[in-house]
């Protein structure tokens, strides 16, 4: 008999994430994973400035904290030193779309064997939503106080489509967490992209379009809703490269 | 038996010292004049068995050196200082951290993109701070192409041993100009093992690299932790070289290029009867304040000779405290000072004195 419980690498705290934020939902995903195929004591996780700065407090495993925009580059380093171990990172849309995008681009490029997770949820959560590169237009935030206007703050980011047209990417995948059944196709995507670190030595990149409710000022459930109908209209889920 | 000699570029020399100490992970970013560093590291650090990436930026390089470093490997970094002032976020989060690692900054001058030619205008970056935060770099200043080699090698153990990142403070001049070096067997200290580094938990209980402490008494545990660091640096790494007569009259005071100028200056000086002397710092931090201290006592006056408007000069009042006179000469912007041209400021302070 299964009995449903806490991933084992997932600490005995209480997220310090807001009601109905779905950083926690991905960190059980990735706990799940990493304790399903067994790589609990090789893996090393970078966890940069944003919300999920502290993960470190959760995953139960050896990490690095790294500062905003280059979990890239510090997973380069270290895997570069130990390339057989497990290495990913876990970053926010500003952080990999806005002040890492140079860094996210040429990780890529160069393929470096990396699983990199990104948490789109269209705002900077920590610092009390601002707009970020992957604010929808039209979208609400604390500097885009009349809604993201094209003629003045330009298009949301379309990381997946953009990596996709490297050679350098494995795997380029987004998926959500809006509903059971986004989580249940959101683990099976996020599997994948650590087999291909582990099995071909290969760069994948997960976008899991993520809520934030209460920089939308949102209901939880309404974030979930909103993820699943509007963030997906610009942001397709999908297999962006496989 | 005399000892092998190559002639290099100092920009080799300090390559080759790197690896000799058994760094094997080099992350730079392209900029004149230390092209050769990462030129040299492309070639050997594959054949040494270690890795050499060219990094997209000054910014991913130091950070790619933080992700090495916190994995437990010996790594380092070179730049010039436009792209040594990019790096100085990844510093400051390198010293909180606590992680070791080799930096070099093979000067030019400056504010802004500046030149390429040798200056020494980035004393205050290097000793001070230059990033955010309450930090110190263990600061070495070679001054010939042997301790570009030498000092480099003597860093990736004064990292380790104190979990804090060295830097190498050269400039153009010592990194294009070519002199014999030769290179002796590298007899690594035995260190503490880096237990702290981030490996995978097989074993024992997890590890975190990271320098965020959200409650105020628990960050400034971490700075008193770091400063009681730095403290000891100053107990037990000074490091200079004194060439000070009798009865010195002037006593210059200069570091790198600038030191190799006025040892020729000193030596002109007393062919005219003057009592010169020299103080070079090897160390810019810890600055050799104690013994500058002691030699102001009895010298008539210090001159200091700098590649800029007057950096060290602060730290060598600061260490004088009015005992005796400290005079200033500097040339920037990439002029190299003469020995004539210094000669003839340190003519004016000595008739000065002897008034």
């Amino acid at each position: 008999m299964r009995v449903f419980e806490r991933p084992k690498m997932l600490k005995d705290k209480v997220f310090h994430y807001c009601p109905g934020c779905t950083h926690g939902i991905v960190h059980r995903l990735v706990a799940e994973i990493i304790e399903e195929m067994e790589i609990r004591e090789r893996t090393v996780g970078v966890c940069p400035v944003g919300c999920a700065v502290l993960a470190y407090d959760y995953l139960d495993i050896d990490m690095q904290e790294a500062s905003h925009g280059r979990a890239p580059a510090v997973a380069t380093g270290i895997k570069r030193v130990l390339p057989d171990r497990v290495v990913f990172t876990y970053q926010g849309d500003g952080d990999l779309a806005a002040i890492g995008m140079t860094e996210t681009v040429h990780t890529a490029a160069r393929g470096e064997p990396l699983t990199v997770i990104f948490i789109n949820n269209a705002i900077y959560g920590m610092t009390n939503g601002q707009m970020a590169p992957t604010t929808l237009l039209g979208q609400r935030t604390q500097t885009t106080p009349y809604g993201r206007n094209a003629a003045k703050e330009g298009y949301p980011i379309k990381v997946c489509e953009m990596l996709a047209t490297l050679d350098g990417p494995s795997y380029i995948a987004r998926v959500s967490v809006g509903s059971y059944k986004s989580i249940l196709n959101a683990r099976k995507v996020l599997r994948e992209a650590f087999r291909r670190q582990i099995e071909e030595n290969a760069y994948a990149l997960v976008e899991v379009l993520s809520t934030c409710p209460t920089n939308w000022s949102m209901k939880p459930r309404d974030a979930m809703d909103w993820i699943e109908n509007e963030m997906q209209e610009t942001f397709p889920v999908g297999i962006f490269k496989e | 038996m005399k000892k092998k000699q190559v002639l290099m570029k100092g920009n080799e020399a300090m390559a080759e010292g790197a690896i000799m100490a058994g760094c094997r992970y080099f992350f730079g970013y392209p900029i004149t004049p230390q092209n050769e560093v990462p030129a040299h590291m492309a070639v050997s650090m594959p054949r040494a068995g270690g890795v050499f990436i060219q990094a997209e930026s000054e910014l991913a390089a130091i950070n790619m050196v933080y992700g090495a470093a916190g994995a437990g490997a010996r790594v380092m970094t070179s730049s010039s200082s436009p792209g040594i002032s990019l790096k100085q976020e990844g510093i400051s989060y390198l010293v909180g951290a606590e992680l070791p690692c080799v930096i070099a900054n093979i000067m030019r001058g400056g504010p802004g993109l500046g030149g390429i030619q040798p200056s020494q205008s980035d004393y205050y970056q290097a000793v001070k701070g230059g990033g955010h935060g309450d930090y110190r770099l263990i600061v070495l200043a070679p001054n010939s192409v042997q301790e570009m080699a030498d000092l480099t090698m003597l860093a990736f153990d004064l990292a380790d041993i104190y979990r804090n990142p060295v830097m190498i403070l050269g400039d153009g001049n010592l990194g294009q100009m070519m002199e014999p070096v030769s290179f002796c067997k590298f007899r690594k200290r035995k260190l503490p093992p880096k237990d702290w580094a981030t490996t995978g938990t097989a074993g024992r209980s997890r590890n975190i690299v990271k320098s965020l402490y959200l409650i105020p008494e628990q960050l400034e545990a971490h700075n008193r932790k770091l400063y009681r660091k730095f403290q000891t640096m100053k107990r037990c790494e000074v490091r200079f070289e004194e060439d000070i007569p009798e009865g010195c009259e002037l006593l210059l005071t200069a570091f790198g290029t600038t030191a190799r100028i006025c040892r020729d200056v000193v030596d002109k000086l007393r062919q005219r009867g003057h009592k010169a002397g020299l103080f070079r710092p090897i160390t810019l931090f810890p600055f050799p304040e104690e013994r500058i201290k002691e030699v102001s006592s009895w010298v008539k006056a210090v001159m200091t000779v700098e590649m800029n408007m007057g950096q060290m000069v602060d730290d060598v009042r600061l260490a004088v405290e009015g005992r005796c006179p400290v005079h200033f000469y500097g040339r920037t912007g990439g002029v190299v000072p003469s020995v004539e041209e210094i000669v003839h400021e340190a003519g004016k302070i000595l008739r000065g004195i002897k008034k």
